[in-house]
């Protein structure tokens, strides 16, 4: 979610790089409440080495505004940072989707995002998120409480439930 | 005949084609046949003299053949292969003059009009033609006239004279020349012979002499177009074929080179031409296969599959790159050839101020993508017909595709979809607490159900477990996540999470 409702703030064309073997899959019709499903390319990849050449590509061609990549091994320090170079080189955004604990250091932001039940009983189109901002180079921390708003498709800052 | 130039036009009939071709492949001695199968028979579809000395023909059954001639050789017929090396011939023929077109399945008719000359006058010129035809392995009939028409008769029932198999008629004797020939040389269907046979008129003297009017009441005008066409009352024209394009460059070296730079300087000169002959084709290219040849004879091929057809060199040279990389190039390479080996139409369009959204550029991405992981795994979503949610949409190469829109939703459909993955859970209610990928859940809110039916007119291996009734499930953990009970065949499943 945290990813798409940024490919949904930033617009253009985002790439989802994924190994070939993961069952797990985006569902186009979830997709749609974020963006538009045609703005999308799906890359499929046979492993890691793959999946970091092609978000690299991806990244320094200028033509994605945001590349989403779920590596299954930990980026390491150099391969962070190449692709950080290639993200300025291409002014585009990459975003790793990790495991809790995978991180690499070369990360600007890193972000957690932990969905919490909504006890009042919201509107139930979208998961109420808390997200925290656990690592900022160039910045300081901070925790926010958001939800998706489907009609209107941006996010809404609310208030902690139940504090 | 027009504008005072006297018209010549040569026309070739290779009457044993097939079988030439054939015996030109795997010479052989004695009577030979090709066979076709022709309702549930194999008949003889073309034979060699010595099988037409025994007193073969074509059409008849191979196994009276067989019976005639025990000694009998044959092989299948291929009238597609004949055709191409009728199309090999035309483009040979080309070497007399520049006009040549088709006649039926097995001729060719050369307009040699003020080219004869060239190789001596027209005598010499048959006799080179049929010299060089002889030497392939070929018999030919040669008939010379001022119309196709007439040319077209001499070959096929011309008395041929003394040195073979040419026959000509002098310039401006037409009917002096087809007089003597019988009707069936006009280019006229049988039953129209046939009648005019009937009538008394066998030969084309006999036609000539008749009244016009009585013959085109009772055989229709095409009988007098055909006799005035030969005759060169009425014009004809011939048709030549065109090469098709071929979209091929290459370039030879004085000096070895081996580096990168300047195999892609080579490259990139190379593409210039190439583009310019597509852009001038309006077509753009789809695959490349760039061949270096090395001073050792040794060849290395780099293919490039583009994400759409393209004829920019700017933009294709740097794709070329990262193959040209991997590239040995051992003591050097002398060569370079360039193909578009598949292209497709590209018509020019209209510049606009109108941004296209990027999309050239990530057409480039696709294939720069492409070239590493394959095409085939660059893919885009596509809406598809069908209400099973996991059908609901078609994942087709980006590539081979164009974006569509058109994603209605009635339901709130999970951000994420994977395989059910059964939890523990009784009844049509969905379960109070329940183990999800090692992580205890609690149900803290449940919407539905919404009850999605297999669709029976496609056999589904996931759907056997029969109607589904589809759960959203808000747990007290926080995560949202789409459940399904399958009523039919008791028991839950987790099939998505929503965001």
């Amino acid at each position: 979610m945290l990813a798409l409702a940024y490919a949904a703030r930033v617009g253009g064309n985002v790439m989802w790089v994924q190994e070939g073997w993961q069952g797990q899959q985006i569902h186009p019709h979830g997709v749609s409440d974020f963006l538009d499903p045609a703005r999308l390319t799906l890359s499929l990849t046979q492993g890691p080495l793959e999946t970091l050449a092609v978000a690299e590509e991806a990244l320094r061609s200028g033509a994605v505004s945001l590349v989403v990549l779920t590596p299954s091994k930990p980026i390491g320090l150099t391969e962070g940072r190449r692709l950080q170079l290639a993200a300025r080189d291409g002014a585009a955004t990459g975003l790793a989707l990790i495991a809790d604990g995978a991180g690499s250091n070369a990360t600007e932001t890193r972000w957690r995002a932990t969905p919490i039940f909504d006890a009042e009983g919201g509107r139930g189109d979208s998961t109420l998120q808390r997200w925290d901002l656990i690592k900022n180079k160039s910045g300081t921390l901070g925790v926010w409480h958001v939800r998706w708003d489907t009609a209107s498709r941006r996010l809404s800052v609310v208030s902690p439930a139940g504090k | 005949m027009f504008d005072g130039i006297q018209r010549r036009v040569v026309s070739l009939w290779f009457p044993r084609l097939a079988s030439d071709r054939a015996l030109r492949v795997w010479p052989l001695a004695g009577p030979f046949v090709l066979t076709r199968k022709e309702q549930n028979a194999n008949r003889i579809y073309c034979l060699n003299p010595p099988a037409s000395a025994q007193g073969l023909e074509v059409g008849m059954a191979y196994t009276d053949a067989r019976a005639f001639c025990p000694d009998l050789q044959s092989r299948g017929a291929d009238p597609e292969g004949d055709q191409r090396f009728l199309l090999a011939l035309r483009r040979w023929a080309t070497r007399y003059c520049p006009w040549v077109g088709l006649e039926g399945r097995d001729g060719l008719v050369l307009d040699i009009t003020g080219s004869a000359h060239l190789f001596g006058g027209e005598a010499m010129m048959l006799e080179d033609l049929q010299r060089r035809l002889a030497r392939a392995g070929l018999s030919v009939r040669i008939g010379l006239a001022d119309t196709r028409g007439a040319a077209w008769a001499l070959a096929r029932h011309g008395q041929q004279g003394r040195n073979g198999h040419c026959s000509i008629a002098e310039a401006g004797q037409m009917l002096a020349a087809l007089a003597p020939l019988p009707v069936a040389a006009l280019r006229i269907e049988p039953q129209v012979a046939l009648g005019l046979e009937r009538l008394g008129l066998r030969y084309i003297r006999d036609l000539a002499g008749a009244a016009r009017g009585p013959l085109t009441r009772r055989f229709g005008p095409g009988l007098l177009r055909r006799l005035d066409q030969a005759l060169g009352q009425q014009p004809e024209q011939i048709s030549p074929h065109t090469d098709p394009p071929h979209y091929g460059v290459r370039m030879t070296l004085p000096e070895p080179i081996g580096l990168l730079a300047d195999v892609m300087a080579g490259t990139d000169r190379l593409l210039r031409q190439l583009c310019s002959k597509l852009k001038t084709q309006e077509m753009g290219a789809r695959v490349l296969c760039l061949t270096l040849r090395r001073v050792d004879q040794d060849q290395q091929q780099v293919e490039l599959r583009l994400a759409r057809p393209l004829r920019d060199a700017g933009r294709i040279l740097p794709l070329f790159e990262r193959g040209l990389g991997e590239m040995d190039a051992g003591f050097g390479i002398d060569q370079l050839r360039l193909e578009a080996t598949v292209v497709e139409p590209l018509p020019v369009e209209q510049l606009s101020h109108v941004s296209d959204g990027g999309q050239d550029r990530l057409d480039d991405l696709i294939s720069r993508l492409g070239t590493r992981i394959g095409l085939d795994n660059i893919l885009r979503f596509l809406p598809a017909d069908s209400h099973i949610p996991d059908r609901s949409f078609v994942l087709a190469p980006a590539a081979y595709s164009q974006p569509a829109g058109g994603w209605a939703r009635h339901q709130p459909r999970p951000l994420v979809l994977f395989r059910p993955e059964a939890i523990a859970g009784t009844g049509p209610r969905p379960p109070q607490r329940f183990r999800w990928r090692r992580m205890s859940l609690t149900t803290g809110r449940a919407s539905g159900p919404e009850r999605i039916a297999p669709e029976w007119w496609l056999e589904d291996e996931n759907w056997r477990s029969g109607l589904r009734d589809y759960w959203r499930v808000e747990t007290r953990e926080g995560r949202r996540l789409w459940l399904f009970y399958t009523p039919q065949n008791p028991g839950w499943f987790v099939q998505g999470e929503f965001a």
